[in-house]
């Protein structure tokens, strides 16, 4: 009777030990970073949807820029044919591949709201501008979203570095998370170039 | 401080209560340097939550200000959703977009659980106006209806300076879109309960689940098993009080203690601890269910903090 008590309090003992541990934190936090994931995902794959309906009515402008066009259509291509699991989270390989897809599709899609401005015809066409506001709105989202995801990943990693938890995350294996980068850093810290010669 | 940590530094209570008053300084002068902060990165800050129309601007009068004012007001008892109008004079250097989603994240304007807020942000030397939507209202007011409402009520009026004729029309709009979605009634949610203020009570239970048996066991021994047994219960009793601040917890946990420590010596008699830890279960459970009796919630206005900007919305000029 007396082993039992003590095969009791032994594993009550342990439960609090692990809760202290944070290993509860970690599974709360591991969790909140995947949902902040699937949600960048999510707006990811909403702006990729998008983009067929925008190149259809960009098509019925005769005379738009085919390369520009081209660019667009092959980064939707590229983007969507990574294959994410959530495995890619703890990859910083295969994360960084996405993320550069993403980008490129996103600056792919900002020069062709660029270049559409040329055209009269188009900025008249209300399909158009109702696809520009819905693709300016997912733009917003992916921002936020990405946002959130770089708070939950920091949270995160700040709680796997950190005596003690990083004992605990040692004991588990638990590394630290990649994060969003911006892709062209060197390009953002030079002072922007003002030439009114030029066209 | 978890009891892993106090395991693991063996940090005295003498030694964590300095600690704890320096972290509480900390938080009360972090609050005023995050505005600080705000400055010293140079970008607007965001307002406190006044009222649904705040106008740093001076654009409208107080006779339209009051108005739009008791419009939103008598908007948001009617219908719970809260939408509120901001007029800034610049949000330079950062673009309306990204003004109007700190502040949203800021002010969680909105019904708690239900997060139906809305905010217009008008910049008004930028000539730029934004409509941000929470995630509740993304299916009341889609991007593409948020940009119609700036194109068709907004930027016509704003044009002849007539701001207070936008913003209103505007928020005819928005209410009409707002009253064709099926919100939850506002009497309805705001009795429903707060979330756990802050008290981990996972570790109350587990607490409960060691400290029970085993005080249980020492308080028999040395005053015998009646006294013992309510001698624990008192001492459950009185815990549970003074963690949740509520009497009638702290009695429930009291017979609940008392009870499970009677069944825990008589079981000491015959089978040791086994029922024991269920009863010590029982107490920490009559803990567990008061987080849900916490906390009123302040009526009115306040009781947003709810709602979840996602970027949703739509920007435009004039």
């Amino acid at each position: 009777m007396t082993s039992r008590f003590f095969t009791w309090t032994l594993a009550a003992v342990l439960s609090v030990l692990l809760t202290g541990c944070g290993y509860n934190s970690f599974q709360t936090l591991d969790e909140q970073t995947k949902s902040a994931w699937s949600e960048v995902l999510n707006q990811y794959q909403r702006r990729a949807d998008l983009v067929p309906n925008i190149v259809a009515t960009v098509k019925g402008e005769a005379a738009f820029e085919q390369d520009t066009l081209t660019k667009v259509v092959e980064a939707r291509a590229k983007a969507t044919s990574i294959q994410v699991t959530p495995e890619t989270l703890n990859d910083p390989a295969a994360f960084a591949k996405f993320q550069a897809a993403q980008g490129e599709l996103g600056s792919a899609l900002s020069r062709l709201m660029v270049v559409s401005e040329r055209y009269p015809d188009l900025k008249a066409n209300k399909g158009f501008s109702d696809l520009r506001v819905q693709l300016e709105g997912t733009e917003n989202r992916i921002t936020v979203a990405r946002n959130r995801y770089i708070q939950s990943v920091q949270e995160y990693n700040v709680l796997a570095r950190s005596f003690p938890n990083n004992l605990t995350a040692m004991i588990f294996s638990y590394k630290v998370k990649p994060t969003f980068a911006v892709a062209n850093e060197a390009q953002i810290a030079l002072p922007p170039v003002v030439d009114f010669n030029k066209k | 401080m978890t009891f892993c940590h106090l395991l693991l530094l063996r940090v005295s209570e003498l030694a964590v209560k300095p600690i704890r008053m320096l972290f509480g300084l900390l938080l009360a002068l972090w609050l005023p340097l995050v505005t600080l902060g705000a400055l010293a990165q140079g970008v607007q800050p965001v307002p406190p939550l006044t009222a649904h129309v705040m106008d740093s601007t001076g654009t409208l009068s107080a006779p339209q200000q009051a108005a739009l004012e008791a419009k939103l007001t008598a908007f948001e008892k009617a219908r719970g959703a809260q939408v509120v109008m901001l007029m800034v004079a610049t949000t330079q250097p950062e673009d309306i977009a990204a003004y109007a989603q700190r502040v949203g994240d800021n002010l969680k304007i909105g019904r708690k659980d239900v997060g139906d807020g809305l905010l217009l942000v008008v910049a008004k030397n930028d000539r730029r106006v934004r409509i941000e939507t929470t995630k509740t209202l993304e299916g009341a007011i889609p991007d593409l209806a948020a940009s119609q409402i700036i194109d068709d009520a907004i930027t016509p009026r704003f044009k002849q300076g007539d701001y207070a004729g936008g913003l209103d029309a505007a928020a005819d709009q928005i209410m009409a879109r707002i009253t064709g979605e099926n919100l939850p009634a506002p009497a309805q949610a705001q009795n429903r309960r707060r979330g756990n203020a802050g008290f981990d009570w996972t570790n109350l239970a587990v607490f409960l689940f060691i400290a029970v048996p085993i005080g249980g066991r020492v308080l028999s021994s040395v005053l015998g098993r009646k006294l013992g047994s309510v001698a624990t219960g008192g001492a459950v009793g009185v815990l549970a009080w003074l963690f949740t601040s509520s009497l009638l917890i702290g009695g429930v946990a009291a017979v609940a203690g008392l009870a499970f420590a009677l069944v825990s010596s008589l079981g000491a008699l015959g089978r040791g601890g086994m029922g024991g830890g269920g009863g010590g279960f029982g107490g920490g459970g009559g803990g567990f269910g008061g987080g849900g009796f916490r906390g009123g919630g302040g009526g009115g206005f306040s009781s947003g903090g709810g709602g979840n900007f996602g970027g949703g919305g739509a920007s435009g000029g004039w």
